[in-house]
């Protein structure tokens, strides 16, 4: 570095009088003189820490998919790591929730109305496992930003990473879920046909819903954390609207006919019914509002659109300040 | 250095006059509880007036240019800014006013935030490596160099435990290796010499040394005066997040432990 040794040592003084060309090491002689930011702009040097366009930052997004999914499934990994049963957890979470809601609600209060028990206990179960789906993934995403600030201050990525790796832990572990749902629907008379098939969309629909409204609180959560202390409230009011343990037309049966239809068509409870409409052979095509796909297809597209246009939109103030 | 021609100079990272401000919320600092903290919320425009929001200003007005094959070493006492600085550099902290301009994407030396305690050596090096934008084939690619040269297999096959069952010093090597494992345009590094035995750190110092080389430039943020003689060519020194001093190292270390030493 020959160049380094004729240089002048500059002291603060030095700076301020001599503004922008303050620094050490004089640059070649043809840029003697250049303000810093003509210099940048010769050899082509960008302003750190610059928010990219939308469709360079779906690729960006797309080139950091390995990350997405070994983040996704570390954290999957990790949470029952110290347990002596392991990933046997997994499993027995669901069926404990599921075994909880049923002697509340099944057997002390009698909300399976309208339903025999063939049909209700199935009911009650792929309502809790989808609703749970939601529910996790919003509670994910409001900490997803503001509970990852060490890892946002430290490391360079799309920061839609991390909602999008959060939503796709809450699917693996729908998953694990699907086993003990699957169980349930053949004990209660349910058996694999091709109709189950169907799961596939309708959860496919939801994940892209979940991963929208993921990137929503994501944001959200990041400017404001006490979000986090609200949200079990707001999801806890959403779950008992969406008709999780009870059928909506027939509990509210006696209302005007519009509080039904909006509850019905709430996204929690489309893809509530969509996926039961497949397993549940005793819960047919009537017990599903009209239109139910296009509607479901519909949240998914609104929420999954909007929500990464919202998060992105704010990508370069994530973790500062 | 191939595209570097005679004594024409590449820039890769120009501060413009770089201030940083943190914002603190100070929570249950100063006057007031609860209501205090409702009213801060309601009058939005007023509380960053009042108490409620605190400004720390860390960087005050930093120019500088870097060019491609310098190792940059700043130096300062705590709190001084370097971390910030650093930080800003790295795109990871807006600047209140004034511009960072870079080539490429600098990257700050740390992983330490994207591995998991409770997952294995093994899984958090691939774990680390793809956070750090590797590809999967230059995390399979890589994966044998990075545990050999953290040591951790030298005593037992301790790259298939959990992380938290690591000693402090194994852990440190485990993750200085991740870390250093990818090549970067330009390179951050806060104080990562000061982990691991003797023994690792030579081993760092050399790593270091050869991440210069493949590197366009690097920055180092280090208290250890010998760590930055020995890998720095110029220096940076910064008090109360103002460029006290600019120039090559012997030069300004030794202004340094002047001031230091009284």
């Amino acid at each position: 570095m020959p160049q380094i040794l004729n240089t002048k040592v500059s002291t603060v003084s030095d700076i301020h009088q001599g503004g922008a060309v303050a620094t050490s090491a004089p640059p070649s002689s043809v840029d003697e003189g250049l303000a810093p930011g003509d210099l940048a702009a010769k050899y082509g040097l960008s302003v750190s820490g610059a928010r990219p366009g939308l469709f360079e930052y779906v690729r960006q997004l797309w080139s950091r998919r390995h990350f997405i999914v070994a983040f996704s499934s570390a954290k999957l990994t990790a949470q029952y790591s110290q347990a002596k049963l392991g990933q046997v957890w997994q499993v027995a979470t669901p069926l404990l929730n599921a075994l909880v809601y049923y002697l509340i609600f099944g057997l002390i209060l009698g909300a399976g109305r309208g339903m025999g028990k063939d049909v209700y206990i199935p009911f009650l179960v792929t309502g809790i496992f989808v609703f749970t789906f939601t529910q996790n993934s919003v509670m994910a995403g409001v900490r997803a930003i503001s509970g990852n600030l060490g890892l946002v201050r430290a490391l360079h990525f799309p920061r839609a990473s991390l909602p999008v790796s959060f939503s796709l832990q809450q699917l693996q572990q729908l998953l694990f879920s699907m086993v003990v749902l699957v169980a349930v629907a053949m004990v209660s008379g349910s058996y694999p046909a091709m109709s189950w098939l169907l799961v596939v969309p309708a959860l496919f629909l939801q994940f892209v819903f979940n991963v929208g409204i993921a990137l929503i609180m994501a944001r959200a959560g990041a400017k404001t954390p006490d979000l986090a202390q609200l949200m079990p409230f707001v999801m806890r009011t959403w779950m008992y609207a969406s008709g999780v343990m009870f059928s909506i037309p027939v509990m509210l049966k006696d209302k005007p006919a519009w509080i039904a239809d909006v509850l019905m068509y709430n996204p929690a409870a489309i893809y509530m019914d969509l996926v039961r409409f497949a397993l549940i052979d005793g819960y047919g095509a009537e017990n599903l509002p009209a239109h139910v796909w296009a509607v479901a297809a519909g949240w998914a597209v609104l929420f999954g659109a909007g929500g990464f246009v919202y998060f992105w939109k704010a990508e370069e103030r994530y973790g500062r300040g | 250095m191939a595209d570097s021609t005679q004594g024409a100079q590449i820039p890769t990272v120009i501060c413009d006059d770089v201030h940083i401000v943190y914002r603190v919320n100070a929570g249950g600092g100063g006057k007031g509880g609860a209501t205090a903290a409702l009213s801060r919320i309601v009058g939005k425009g007023k509380a960053e007036v009042n108490r409620g929001v605190r400004k720390v200003h860390a960087v005050r007005g930093v120019t500088f240019t870097a060019y491609r094959g310098e190792a940059i070493g700043l130096i300062g006492t705590n709190g001084s800014g370097k971390s910030t600085l650093l930080r800003a550099i790295a795109g990871l902290l807006p600047t209140e006013s004034g511009k960072v301009y870079t080539d490429g994407q600098p990257s700050l030396l740390g992983v330490n935030a994207a591995l998991m305690s409770d997952l294995t050596g093994e899984r958090n090096v691939i774990l680390g490596g793809l956070a750090m934008g590797m590809s999967r084939e230059e995390v399979d690619q890589r994966y044998q160099d990075i545990v050999d040269f953290s040591g951790i297999n030298e005593k037992g096959d301790f790259i298939s435990l959990p992380m938290r069952t690591y000693s402090s010093g194994m852990g440190a090597r485990l993750r200085f290796a991740i870390a250093a494992a990818k090549n970067h345009d330009v390179l951050l590094i806060d104080e990562a010499l000061a982990t691991g035995d003797r023994k690792f750190q030579i081993r760092s110092e050399e790593r270091i040394r050869e991440l210069r080389k493949e590197a366009g430039t690097v920055f180092l943020v280090s208290h250890s005066n010998k760590s930055i003689r020995d890998t720095c060519d110029r220096v940076l020194w910064l008090e109360k997040g103002q460029l006290l001093m600019d120039g090559p190292t012997e030069q300004v270390l030794r202004a340094y432990e002047r001031e230091t030493a009284r």
